[in-house]
C-alpha cells in the first residue's frame, strides 16, 4: 500500500475529529493484570492497529516466558485455564457481523471450532481502548492482528504441549481443538495445556498466518454466530435491558434547534407520585416508575423556549455556498492548461440533501450509579468516546465510568455520540436509581444528527476522443471522503470547502463518498454524452487502474451492457473507489407513465475488497448497501424550517421498502493476493449516480440532485 | 385509571394491572418482560412491534391492551416450541436474513401471519404482505428468500 493511498484511507471527515484522541493508553498493564487471572494471553499493541506506525520489534518469536506487557494494549486473546478462548476488542457489533468474521479469523489460526471462541466486545472495563467502529477498519486492521495473535497463541500452546511430552514442537499439531503428537497416540485439550500457566506475550513482529488462498474457516459463508438469539427474540439490545429498581426517563425537548430555555413550570409534574423532575441549565427531564407516568410528567411541564431564526431547506444550497470557507486540496497538473487542451467544456452543479440514518433501534441508554461509579449500557459506535463525553459532562475521571455496548440495532454512522447516555446518567444521578431512557422515533429525527447536505460544482474539459483533460471539483459542506479520482486525469483541482451547517450533521455510512461519487459519475455520464461515446467506453478510455477497470467490466458484462436495451427502460452505470475497495454499479429503471413513480428494476453491482473473509456476509453487506442507497437516491430528504424538522417520523419520511426492491445481482471479485478491506460502506456509493444516469437514458432529462426529484 | 386486563400470551393466561389504553407493546415489554417485540416508530409504520392476535398480524405499538384482552396473542418468544425453532426462524438463519436483527422479530411474526392464511404465497404476495415492515439494513431480498424457504417454494437459497 503506498503512502498516498494510506493517507486517503485514514483521512477522517472533519466531523469525525471529535472522536477524541487517537491514543488513549487507558487499558494499561495494571488493568490488564487485574483482568488476567491465568492461562495464556497474546496482546496486540495499539501501534499494530494504527496506520503509519512501523511495526516495532515487540519480542522475538519463539522466545519463552513472560515479556514486558506493553502500555498500549489494543486487543488481546486469552486462553484461560478451562480452555476457553476469549477475544477482547473494543469494536462493536451493529449488524455488520464482525462478531462472526473475527471469530472465523481466530478459530482458523488456533485450529479450533468456531464455538470455542468467545468475542468480548465494547466494554470499557473489560476491553482495550478502541477509537470506534467506523471507517470500514475492523476487517483491514483488527482482523489481521487478531489472526496474528491467534497464530502466536497456537505456537505458544504447541510449545507447551511439546514440553509436557518432551518432544519437538514440530511434531505436535492441533486437530479440532486437541493437541496431538506425531502418531496421534497422545492428545491434550486446550485446558490441559493452559492449566497452571500464567503466560503473557506480545505478538511477535513476524508471525506467519494462513494465506487467504489456504483459508478453510475464514473465506467461508459461516452464518451469524449467535443468530439463534436474534431469531428467537432473546438477544437483549440496550432498549431491552432491565435493572433492579429501574425507573423510566423522559427528556423535555426544546421547541426548535438551538432554542434556549426562558422559563419552566414543573410543579404539576412534581406533584405526580413517584416522579422526580431534574432541571439543570437547559436540561429538563423526569423519571417515574413506569413509562406512562414518565410520559404524563413530561407533558405536565410547561416550558417557554426562545429559538433563533434559522434557514430552511428551500434556501439551503445558497446558504452552504455563501458560508463556505476556502477549499483544501492538492492540485495535480494545471487546470488552465487542461482547459486549453480541451475541445469541449462542461460546468455543472449537483445538490445533496440531508438524510437521516433512522436506525431501527433508536438511541437508548440504561444508566446506574454505585458508590460514585457510573455504568451505562448504550448503543454506540464509540464506547470509549462516549465514556469521555460522560467524564466531561459529570466532571469525573474516566476510571469511574464503565460503558457497555450490547450488540446494537444498527448505526450506519449515526451512533457516534453519547446523548442518550449522558441524559440517562443525569436522570439516574438525580433519582438515585437506575434509569432507562429510550428516544422516540421523533426524538431520533430531531435531536440526533444527519448526513451532511452539500453543493458540488464540477468544471471539466474533454477532447473529442473522450480524453478528460481538466477536472475541477469543489465540494461545499458534504465532506472529503471519496473526493479523489481513480481516473487518469492529467490536470486536477479537487477541493473540499467547510461550511456552516444549519442542521447538526455527522458521519453516515460511506460519509461523503456517496455525494462525491454522485457528482463525479453523473458528470462523467454528461461528458460521455457530450462527446457521443458509450458511458462504459468513455470511462474505460480514462482508466489505467486495473482494479477499477476490472469492476467496471465485471458489472457491464453481468448487466449485458453490450446487448440490446429493454423497451421502456433506461440504463446507467457508475464506478468508483473508496476505503480500499472498488465498486461498479449498473442500474435499469422504468417510470410509471401515470404516476411518474420511478422504479429501479434491476441492479448489478460488482465489488472488490481484496481477499474475501466471509462470502455470505459480504454478499449481505453489499446487497444491504444497495437497498439502503435506494432511499438516498430516490426519496430520502430532511425537510426543515426555523429549526424544526418537518418530516421527522416514519409516516412522513419515506424509507426503502420491500416493494422498492429491484432484482439485485452481485458480482464479488475475490482477490486472494490482496489484503482484505472493509466492506460496510463503499458498496453504497454507486447506486444513486447509476440510477440518475439510467433516468437520463430513459427520459432525456438530467437530474443533478440527491434525491432524484 | 389502572384496571386489570386478562391477556393470553403464548398460551399462558395472564393478568396485568394497567390502564386498558396502554399499548400492547409496552404491556409485553415492560410488564411481562417479553422484549423480543420491538419499538421502532410508534405509529404502525415499521412493523418492528408485530405480534399475532388470533393469528392476525397486529402492530402492538398502536393496539390498546384492552382490545387484545382474552384473545390469543403470540409473540416471537412463543414461536420456538420445546427447543425446536419455528420453520420461519430456521429459514431466517438459513437465508442469513438479518444483519442487526432489530426488525427480525416483527418480520418473522408478519411472515407467520401470511403463511397462516396463504401457505404458498407468490413472490408478489410476499412483497405486498411484508411492505409495512422496515429493515434498515436492507435484507429484504433475503427475507423474501427466507419466507420462500419456510413455505417450501424457494427456488434457490441465497448465496
Amino acid at each position: 500500500m503506498n503512502d498516498d493511498l494510506e493517507l486517503e484511507i485514514i483521512e477522517q471527515e472533519r466531523y469525525e475529529l471529535f472522536a477524541g484522541p487517537l491514543y488513549n493508553f487507558n487499558f494499561n498493564r495494571r488493568q490488564f493484570l487485574k483482568a488476567f487471572s491465568g492461562g495464556i494471553a497474546l496482546i496486540v499493541p495499539v501501534s499494530n492497529l494504527v496506520a503509519h506506525t512501523l511495526q516495532q520489534d515487540q519480542g522475538e518469536s519463539g522466545r519463552r516466558g513472560n515479556e514486558r506487557i506493553p502500555d498500549d494494549i489494543g486487543a488481546w486473546i486469552h486462553i484461560d485455564e478451562k480452555g476457553t478462548v476469549s477475544v477482547f476488542t473494543g469494536k462493536v457489533e451493529i449488524g455488520q457481523n464482525i462478531r462472526t468474521s473475527l471469530t472465523q479469523a481466530v478459530a482458523e489460526e488456533l485450529h479450533v471450532p468456531l464455538d470455542t471462541v468467545r468475542i468480548v466486545m465494547a466494554d470499557t472495563d473489560l476491553t482495550p481502548f478502541d477509537m470506534g467502529t467506523f471507517g470500514s477498519l475492523t476487517t483491514p486492521r483488527m482482523a489481521p492482528q487478531l489472526r496474528k495473535a491467534a497464530a502466536a497463541a497456537r505456537e505458544t500452546l504447541i510449545a507447551l504441549a511439546a514440553e509436557q511430552w518432551k518432544v519437538e514442537p514440530a511434531s505436535v499439531r492441533i486437530v479440532n481443538a486437541r493437541f496431538v503428537n506425531h502418531d496421534a497416540s497422545k492428545s491434550l485439550t486446550l485446558a490441559e495445556v493452559a492449566k497452571g500457566q500464567k503466560l503473557v506475550k506480545t505478538i511477535p513482529a513476524e508471525v506467519a498466518t494462513t494465506a487467504a488462498k489456504d483459508w478453510t474457516v475464514a473465506g467461508k459463508p459461516v452464518p451469524k454466530v449467535d443468530g439463534r438469539d436474534f431469531v428467537t427474540g432473546k438477544h437483549q439490545y440496550t432498549t431491552d435491558l432491565r435493572r433492579e429498581g429501574m425507573l423510566y426517563g423522559r427528556v423535555v425537548r426544546p421547541s426548535a434547534l438551538e432554542a434556549k430555555l426562558v422559563s419552566s413550570d414543573t410543579k404539576a409534574a412534581e406533584a405526580i407520585p413517584g416522579v422526580v423532575v431534574v432541571r439543570d441549565g437547559d436540561f429538563i427531564g423526569v423519571t417515574a416508575p413506569d413509562r406512562a407516568t414518565a410520559l404524563r410528567a413530561e407533558r405536565a411541564i410547561a416550558v417557554h423556549w426562545q429559538a433563533p431564526g434559522q434557514p430552511g431547506n428551500d434556501e439551503l444550497f445558497d446558504y452552504l455556498k455563501k458560508n463556505a470557507e476556502a477549499g483544501r486540496g492538492r492540485p495535480v497538473g494545471s487546470i488552465v492548461n487542461g482547459m486549453a487542451a480541451a475541445e469541449k467544456k462542461l460546468s455543472q452543479t449537483y445538490n445533496i440533501a440531508y438524510i437521516a440514518h433512522a436506525p431501527l433501534e433508536p438511541r437508548a441508554a440504561v444508566a446506574e450509579w454505585n458508590d460514585g461509579k457510573l455504568t451505562v449500557w448504550t448503543g454506540t459506535q464509540r464506547p470509549f468516546g462516549v465514556r469521555s463525553e460522560l467524564a466531561e459532562a459529570f466532571h469525573i475521571p474516566e476510571e469511574k465510568i464503565r460503558v457497555i455496548v450490547p450488540d446494537t440495532g444498527s448505526g450506519y454512522g449515526g451512533k457516534h455520540t453519547g446523548e442518550s447516555a449522558i441524559e440517562a446518567a443525569r436522570l439516574a444521578r438525580a433519582s438515585g436509581k437506575p434509569v432507562k431512557l429510550v428516544w422516540s422515533r421523533e426524538e431520533e429525527f430531531n435531536w440526533a444528527y444527519f448526513r451532511p447536505a452539500g453543493v458540488i460544482e464540477v468544471n471539466s474539459g474533454v477532447r473529442k476522443d473522450g480524453t478528460v483533460t481538466a477536472w475541477e471539483f469543489h465540494n461545499y459542506n458534504s465532506g472529503g471522503s471519496g473526493i479523489q479520482v481513480k481516473y487518469d486525469f492529467p490536470n486536477q483541482d479537487i477541493q473540499f470547502h467547510n461550511s456552516k451547517s444549519p442542521l447538526r450533521q455527522g458521519s453516515y455510512r460511506g460519509l461523503a463518498a456517496t455525494a462525491n461519487h454522485f457528482a463525479r459519475e453523473v458528470h462523467m455520464d454528461e461528458l460521455a454524452q457530450l462527446v457521443n461515446m458509450d458511458p462504459v467506453q468513455f470511462r474505460l478510455k480514462n482508466i489505467k487502474d486495473a482494479r477499477l477497470k476490472a469492476v467496471l467490466e465485471a458489472a457491464a458484462d453481468k448487466f449485458g451492457w453490450s446487448s440490446k436495451k429493454t423497451e421502456g427502460r433506461g440504463r446507467g452505470i457508475a464506478c468508483g473507489f473508496e476505503k480500499g475497495s472498488y465498486i461498479a454499479t449498473a442500474a435499469e429503471v422504468s417510470v410509471d407513465a401515470k404516476t411518474g413513480r420511478v422504479k429501479i428494476e434491476r441492479v448489478v453491482e460488482s465489488f472488490e475488497c481484496g481477499a474475501i473473509v466471509n462470502q455470505l456476509h459480504l454478499h449481505n453487506q453489499v446487497e444491504g448497501a444497495v437497498v439502503q442507497a435506494i432511499g438516498g437516491a430516490l426519496f430520502e430528504s430532511i425537510q426543515f424550517k426555523n429549526g424544526q424538522i418537518l418530516n421527522g417520523k416514519f409516516s412522513q419520511y419515506r424509507l426503502p421498502r420491500f416493494s422498492d426492491m429491484p432484482v439485485i445481482e452481485i458480482v464479488l471479485l475475490d482477490r486472494k493476493d490482496l489484503p482484505s478491506a472493509g466492506a460496510g460502506e463503499t458498496p453504497i456509493v454507486g447506486l444513486a449516480p447509476a440510477v440518475a444516469n439510467a433516468l437520463f437514458d430513459l427520459t432525456g432529462k438530467r437530474i443533478r440532485s440527491m434525491p432524484l426529484t | 385509571m389502572p384496571n386489570v386486563t386478562n391477556i393470553n400470551v403464548n398460551g399462558k393466561k395472564l393478568r396485568v394491572d394497567v390502564d386498558g389504553q396502554t399499548p400492547l407493546l409496552y404491556v409485553l415489554r415492560d410488564y411481562l418482560n417479553l422484549t423480543g417485540t420491538k419499538y421502532g416508530c410508534g405509529e404502525a409504520k415499521c412493523g418492528a412491534c408485530t405480534v399475532l392476535v388470533e393469528g392476525q398480524a397486529m402492530r402492538s405499538c398502536v393496539t390498546p391492551v384492552s382490545r387484545a384482552s382474552d384473545k390469543q396473542i403470540t409473540t416471537i418468544e412463543g414461536m420456538e416450541q420445546d427447543g425446536k425453532l419455528h420453520p420461519l426462524q430456521e429459514a431466517f438463519l438459513k437465508a442469513d436474513a438479518l444483519q442487526c436483527g432489530y426488525c427480525t422479530s416483527g418480520m418473522i411474526m408478519a411472515a407467520a401471519a401470511l403463511l397462516k392464511k396463504n401457505a404458498k404465497p407468490s413472490r408478489d404476495e410476499i412483497v405486498k404482505h411484508m411492505d409495512g415492515n422496515v429493515c434498515r439494513c436492507g435484507t429484504y431480498p433475503r427475507i423474501v428468500n427466507a419466507i420462500e424457504i419456510a413455505a417450501g417454494t424457494a427456488k434457490e437459497v441465497a448465496e
